[in-house]
This record gives structure tokens, C-alpha cells and sequence, in this order.
């Protein structure tokens, strides 16, 4: 079995390289049939992982100890669930991982296009395969999955294996690594249909509406990963924090704010043909974070709270990233004749001009949280004093990009192609922003100082009222000409044009996500050593440890303790915050209680005894209005999916096409 | 005024704005990367800045009371006495001998902790037949 697995991978490998050769090769003597061949190749890839993957999974779930991934990442009392997800626990599986998702991709690549784009088609598959020979190198070389623990010349099996990190046995762990990489390996697809059509000069615009419902849905796994992390790290690792700029946190968000970049500016190439040169660069820079991103967290190279391992394939790395970065430049230079602007800015305040903030400020968070990453290793190079900047360094300017954000959010839908007039701009924002002084102004009085906390509410408000103007406007014209009532208009004025409305329920997600995170400034904590039946207080919640259990399970051993809570003197809830050790690692883990209201959460670690009078330490947090970041998200996930519906009117763009140019040397390909 | 300058001064602005946060900012949230000897011979005007100090804590040396928890880190011969007394919980895997990597200032000959990652490394990425119970025993053997 182990041999067919790893001999799978290396026939994957092997084919993979033919897929490259083949598709370069068939391109330029134009060979069909070796084109054709090509395209085998990466089915062949894909079916060859899957039965790899199929192997280790049948090892994992059968425990079979021979193997040294099976040993090390999964023992045998652990649920079914979590001997599956520890297919990604660790380094060779999460490359596996990967490599499949890769595959799986082009896979699906190739069925769609068997008809379409057969000229640009045989370089996205080099692209695509060449990503996958370099991950593949990895895992038949440095990280194999297929390993076996050997003695002297035989193979032996070990009694019970490691078990899955504890940290990682929790429901959202399940799915936030493969959700996480279906978003970055997705970038591979537009990022190859870009190199595609440049490569064989097309006119900018056809890669983009190829790869529109790719980029968005990748971007949609990326948010999703994203949360589903942030949502991970405020339920497990015990101090309620859902973001505290760790490297491999920042390393997740730069691909998203590049390709949430793109997403916006490629509006500006559709119906404005501005911008394309941009574009491929969004594209590019999207792709290389998201293989900078698995670099980094796989490398080890900066210190993060998130113990991945330091390993030495961070060289293997490097050298993709240099030859790919390099070589996408010199593409991009080579064909600046064909990504010719067909307009230009004319005013400061326009659409146009929005969609530029936009870009500048997303890119300038992206590169700040780069530079900040980053900072241990540019300081040691420069002064050989190794340096790092904590989240405070990253909130200072991440928090006010975030404010500018959410008032072109609120401004930039807004605002008249070209140049917007004064009297649009009252009309438009003359409510909203009425709304906001008042709103800010009652907060003020009501106690509420904190300058951020007030500008976020004021901005979310100002937003929402914007939105809120658009679908009314709208829809009640539709309903008046159409003769029903407003809501039937609102959903004939969002299927009209779905990416429009769409957009602006994502919007809307990202306005109630940033209440939720505005509310971070309020939160409130307490650690105390109490006796059990004794009280103590944070905010107005009374707290009474009322007893200590222990207990156990199959997987660990547990200690939890019960608390009362009571406001006012009524019982409120009961938590029973735990600590675990789980019995294969001898790791011990805590398990928070949280009491999840839209106001506040109630969260409660149970720390440890104390050394001496082994009485319970309990950590108490009060965090009020996060659960408004998870429900933001599933107005985004809505807004998502209503831009995947098709609008049911075409819509047309006033703008000069370019239908096609004559290189210099060549014909234009079609 | 012409657009050029028009949108130039305000890419500027934006620009020149975070810069100047990012700027102030370092200065402020800089901490250094000093191992244990290296914060020994540290200068008394050194000594007041935010140090990064990595190690190995020592089995045994951990005592909790409140909400302080006191233990000492090791790196080689060198030893350090830490104090941490903040509402942050300790991460899940500080525990004996666990490598530990600690943000904090100098004072008083003890190193008041801010905050304390740790990582049992080994656990994670654990080359099997090293560290965990009963296997140990297959390499001695071969």
C-alpha cells in the first residue's frame, strides 16, 4: 500500500513535468494532439493524488502505525472526524493537501476549456503544472508523506500514535485548513489565465472575464479561512482573541487584501478598460502571497505563537518564488504595448478615482502588514539587531485604513463615473451623513469616548444608510412601474444586476463584521484566585465557582469547574470552563466556556490550580459585541452567493473595445 | 491646478500619513531579540527597552499564585528569573521544559514578563520514535 502511495506521488510528479513539456512544446511547433496530451497529463495528476490521498487516509483512519505521519499526527482513540483531518495536522499531509486541492483545480480547469481559449490554454496548463511539479518536489523529496518507521532494515509499527495536536481537535479546525486553501490555491487559476493571455498577446480583457467567478469565489474561501481561524483562535486558545497580527495570521491576510484589490479594480478594466497593467499585477502579487503565505508558515523563518514546524524547505521555496516573480515581470514589461489604458482620471471625486483609493489603501495595509512580518528579518539585515513590532505597531495603522475603507465603502458606490457633481453629492450623502453626526454626537453623550470605537459606529451607520438609500431608490422605482410592492421590487432590482446588489450585501457584511471589532474597546477582563462556593464580580455579572469535577474520556482526562453566573441577583447561566490532558501527547489544553449573546460575551478560561492553596484561578473576559463579526460574515457569504447568480439583464458598457492589436513580430493569436 | 497634482497630493497624503504612524510607531512597539546572556551584559539605558528574550523554562520552576505565575528560563548555563502577572492566560503549551520565547522589561534583577509564547516544537513536528512514550525504546535498540 505505502508503495503504491508513494509511487503514485512520483508518477504524478513525473507527469506533471510531461504536462509542462508537452503544452509548451505542442504550443510552439502548434501540435494539437501534444496539447491535447497535455491536458491528459493533469487529469492523470489529479487521479494519481487522489489515490495517494485515498492511501493516507486509509492509514490514518485504520491506524496504521507503520507509517511515520499516522504515528506522529493521529492515535487510536481520537474520533473518526479527527483521524480524517489529520490528512492536513502536519507538514507532508498540509502539502498533500495542497497538491491535491492543485490538482483538483486543473482538473476542473481543463473539463470547462476543452472547447474554449485553445490558444491560451497551453500555457495555463504549463502554469498550473508547474505549480504542481514544485509542490510535488516537495512532497517526494523533503516531506513524504509515505515514510515508514523502520528498524534497522525492517518496517515496525509503534503501539499508539502521537494523536492530532489538541489545539487543533476542535470543530472549526475541521475545515478552516482546507477552506484556507481552497482560497490560496485557487489564485492559480486567474494568475494563470493572466500569464495565459499575456503570453499569447490577447487583448486584456478575456482572462478576466474567464476568471471573475474563479477570483470571486476564491476570495470567498479566503474570507471564510480567514474567519474560520479568527473564530478558532477566540474559542480555543483561551484569551478571547480573534486576531493579534501573529505572522501566520498576517501571512493569510495579504493575499486577501491584494485580491480584494482586484476584485474592485478589475470594475475599472470591464467598463472603463483602464487599469490592466494593474490588474495582471493584483493577480500575480495575489498568487505569490498565497505560495509566500504557505512559505512562511511552513518555514519557520519568523516566530509565531502558531508552533508550526521550522523545517528546511524554506529554501525550495525561495527559489519558486524568485523564478516566478522574475519571470512574471518580464512578461509584463514585455507586453505594456497590449494593457494600453483606453481612458483616464479626470476627477478627484469620481467613481474612478474611489476605485484608486481603494487600491492605494488596500495595498498600503498590505504592504504595512508585510513590512511589519517581515520586520525581524529586514532589521537583523540592516543594522544585525533582530527587531520585531507587536500588534500595537499593526493596529496603529491598520485601524485608521480600516476607517478610510469603510468610507469609501460608504462613498465610492456612490459617486458618478467621470466626475461627480455637488449636487449629487448632497443628494446621495446629504442623509447619511446627517445620520452619522447625530448618531456619533448621541454616543458621545451617552459616555462613549473612545475616538475609534465612535468613528467606526458613525462610519457603520453611514454606510448602512447608503446601502439602505440604493436598494430603496431602486427598488420603489421598479415597484411603481411594475405596479407591486417594494420588497418584490427589491428582489427583481438585485437579480436585474446581481454582481451590483450583491456587492453591496458584501458591503454590508464587512459594516456589521467592523461593529463586532469596534467593540474590542470595551472588552473587560479579571483573573482571580477564588474558593470554591466564594463570588467575585466583572461588570455586572456576579461569579460562583460552585464546584470542582474531574472526569475522563477516552481521548484525555478533564477537570472543569462550575460556575454561576447572576445579574442583579437572577441567575444568568452556569459555565463549566475545563482543562484537558489528552492522554497520548501529555498535553494539557483548556477549553473556555463561552455564554454567546449579541450584546456581550461571557467568557470564562479555567486557568489552573494555584501552586500552593490549589485553589481554581479563573479568567474571566467580558467581550462585548463579537458575535456581530460572525454574523457579518454570514451577510457576506449571502452577498456572495447573489453575486454568483447571474444577472438576469446584460448589462452593456459604454467603452471603446479593443478587439484585438498586431504585435510588432507577430500575428495576433486567437 | 492641474489633475496630476491634484491626485498627486493626495496619494501623498495617504501615503505620508501611515508612514508617519508606521514611523512613530516602531520606535514605540520595537522590542529586541536578546538571549539570556546577552540581557546580562546589557547597559542600564538598554536595559529600560522592551527586550524579546527566547528559552527553555525550567522543569520544575513554575509556581502559580493570584494571578502571578513565577518560573525561571534557561538557555545553556544561563539562567533567568521571570515574573508574569497579567490577565493574558499563559498559552496551552507553556509548561516544563517547553522552549518559550517571553516580551517584557528588565527590572530588579527579575524580567517582568508582558507576554509569553511557547512552543513545544518537537511535539508538533516530532520525528517519531524520539519523543513519545515506549517508542524510544525501537531506536536505542537499532
Amino acid at each position: 500500500m505505502e508503495n503504491i502511495g508513494a509511487l503514485a506521488i512520483m508518477l504524478a510528479f513525473c507527469l506533471a513535468i510531461y504536462s509542462v513539456v508537452a503544452s509548451l512544446v505542442g504550443a510552439w511547433k502548434k501540435k494539437p494532439f501534444l496539447i491535447a496530451s497535455g491536458e491528459r497529463a493533469v487529469i492523470a495528476v489529479f487521479g494519481l493524488i487522489v489515490i495517494a490521498t485515498g492511501i493516507l487516509i486509509y492509514a490514518l483512519v485504520n491506524s496504521d502505525f507503520r507509517y511515520a505521519y499516522v504515528a506522529a499526527h493521529s492515535n487510536r482513540d481520537m474520533p473518526f472526524y479527527y483521524k480524517i483531518s489529520s490528512w492536513w495536522g502536519g507538514q507532508e499531509g498540509s502539502l498533500l493537501l495542497w497538491n491535491f486541492l492543485l490538482a483538483a483545480y486543473g482538473f476542473v480547469v481543463v473539463l470547462q476549456n476543452k472547447k474554449k481559449h485553445r490558444a491560451m490554454m497551453p500555457y495555463v496548463v504549463a502554469t498550473l503544472m508547474s505549480t504542481q511539479v514544485f509542490f510535488l518536489i516537495l512532497n517526494v523529496f523533503p516531506a513524504s508523506p509515505f515514510q515508514m518507521l523502520a528498524q534497522g532494515k525492517n518496517i515496525v509499527e509503534v503501539q499508539d500514535g502521537n494523536g492530532l495536536n489538541p489545539l487543533l481537535q476542535y470543530w472549526t479546525m475541521l475545515i478552516h485548513p482546507p477552506v484556507l486553501y481552497l482560497g490560496y490555491v485557487g489564485f492559480v487559476v486567474p494568475f494563470a489565465f493572466a500569464l495565459g493571455s499575456l503570453i499569447t498577446r490577447q487583448p486584456g480583457d478575456q482572462w478576466i472575464f474567464t476568471t471573475r467567478r474563479w477570483a470571486l469565489v476564491t476570495w470567498f474561501f479566503q474570507s471564510t479561512g480567514i474567519l474560520l481561524g479568527a473564530g478558532w483562535s477566540y474559542a480555543v486558545l483561551g484569551w478571547g482573541g480573534y486576531w493579534v497580527w501573529d505572522p501566520v495570521e498576517n501571512v493569510s491576510f495579504l493575499p486577501w487584501l491584494t485580491s480584494t484589490a482586484y476584485l474592485h479594480s478589475v470594475m475599472m478594466q470591464e467598463k472603463k478598460g483602464m487599469m490592466k497593467v494593474w490588474n495582471i499585477v493584483l493577480v500575480a502579487a495575489t498568487f505569490f502571497l498565497c505560495i509566500f503565505g504557505t512559505f512562511m508558515t511552513r518555514s519557520g523563518i519568523v516566530a509565531s505563537v502558531h508552533a508550526f514546524a521550522s523545517s528546511n524547505i524554506g529554501t525550495y521555496f525561495l527559489v519558486f518564488l524568485t523564478i516566478g516573480i522574475a519571470f512574471t515581470i518580464y512578461m509584463i514589461l514585455g507586453r505594456l504595448d497590449y494593457l494600453k489604458s483606453e481612458s483616464e482620471l479626470e476627477s478627484v471625486v469620481s467613481r474612478e478615482s474611489s476605485f484608486l483609493f481603494n487600491n492605494l489603501i488596500l495595498l498600503a495595509s498590505c504592504f504595512a502588514t508585510l513590512w511589519g512580518t517581515l520586520f525581524p528579518v529586514i532589521s537583523e539585515a540592516v543594522t544585525g539587531e533582530k527587531v520585531s513590532v507587536d500588534a500595537p505597531w499593526f493596529n496603529r495603522i491598520n485601524i485608521p485604513i480600516g476607517l478610510f475603507l469603510l468610507f469609501l465603502t460608504g462613498v465610492g458606490p456612490l459617486l458618478a463615473w467621470r466626475r461627480a457633481s455637488t449636487e449629487g453629492l448632497r443628494r446621495n450623502f446629504q442623509w447619511p451623513f446627517v445620520g452619522m453626526v447625530v448618531l456619533m454626537g448621541g454616543l458621545f453623550a451617552a459616555g462613549i469616548h473612545h475616538i475609534y470605537a465612535l468613528m467606526t459606529f458613525g462610519l457603520c451607520l453611514f454606510v448602512t444608510m447608503t446601502i439602505a438609500q440604493e436598494f430603496w431608490k431602486g427598488a420603489s422605482a421598479i415597484a411603481k412601474k411594475e405596479a407591486t410592492n417594494v420588497l418584490s421590487g427589491m428582489i427583481e432590482l438585485t437579480h436585474r444586476n446581481t454582481r451590483r446588489y450583491g456587492g453591496y450585501l458584501v458591503h454590508m457584511g464587512i459594516v456589521v463584521m467592523f461593529i463586532g471589532f469596534a467593540g474590542a474597546a470595551f472588552n473587560k477582563d479579571s483573573t482571580v484566585e477564588v474558593e470554591q462556593g466564594k463570588s467575585f464580580q466583572l461588570g455586572r455579572y456576579d461569579l460562583k465557582v460552585t464546584s470542582v469535577n474531574n472526569g475522563q474520556t477516552d481521548n484525555y482526562v478533564w477537570q472543569n469547574a462550575v460556575i454561576e453566573a447572576s445579574v442583579n441577583g437572577q441567575p444568568y447561566a452556569t459555565l463549566h470552563p475545563e482543562r484537558r490532558i489528552y492522554s497520548q501527547s501529555q498535553q494539557p489544553v483548556g477549553a473556555v466556556a463561552i455564554h454567546r449573546r449579541l450584546n456581550e460575551d461571557l467568557y470564562i478560561n479555567f486557568a489552573a490550580l494555584s501552586s500552593e492553596a490549589q485553589k481554581p484561578i479563573i479568567q474571566v473576559y467580558i467581550f462585548p459585541l463579537v458575535t456581530w463579526i460572525w454574523i457579518g460574515f454570514w451577510v457576506l457569504t449571502m452577498g456572495t452567493l447573489v453575486c454568483l447568480i447571474p444577472s438576469k439583464v446584460k448589462m452593456t458598457y459604454a467603452r471603446t473595445e479593443v478587439v484585438g492589436m498586431a504585435g510588432k513580430h507577430e500575428k495576433v493569436a486567437k | 491646478m492641474n489633475r496630476t497634482m491634484k491626485f498627486g497630493m493626495v496619494i501623498t497624503l495617504v501615503v505620508g500619513t501611515l508612514a508617519w504612524l508606521a514611523i512613530g510607531g516602531t520606535t514605540e512597539s520595537a522590542s529586541y531579540f536578546k538571549t539570556i546572556p546577552e540581557v546580562e551584559k546589557l547597559s542600564q539605558a538598554d536595559k529600560v527597552k522592551k527586550l524579546r528574550v527566547g528559552g527553555i523554562v525550567e522543569p520544575g520552576s513554575i509556581t502559580r499564585n493570584g494571578n502571578t505565575v513565577n518560573f525561571v528560563l534557561k538557555e545553556g548555563e544561563w539562567k533567568m528569573k521571570i515574573t508574569y502577572a497579567s490577565n493574558e492566560p499563559l498559552p496551552d503549551t507553556f509548561k516544563d521544559g517547553s522552549e518559550a520565547l517571553i516580551d517584557g522589561r528588565m527590572g530588579d534583577g527579575v524580567f517582568h514578563a508582558t507576554k509569553i509564547a511557547a512552543k513545544c516544537a518537537s511535539k508538533y513536528e516530532a520525528k517519531p520514535g524520539q519523543n513519545y512514550k515506549g517508542t524510544a525504546s525501537y531506536e536505542k535498540k537499532s
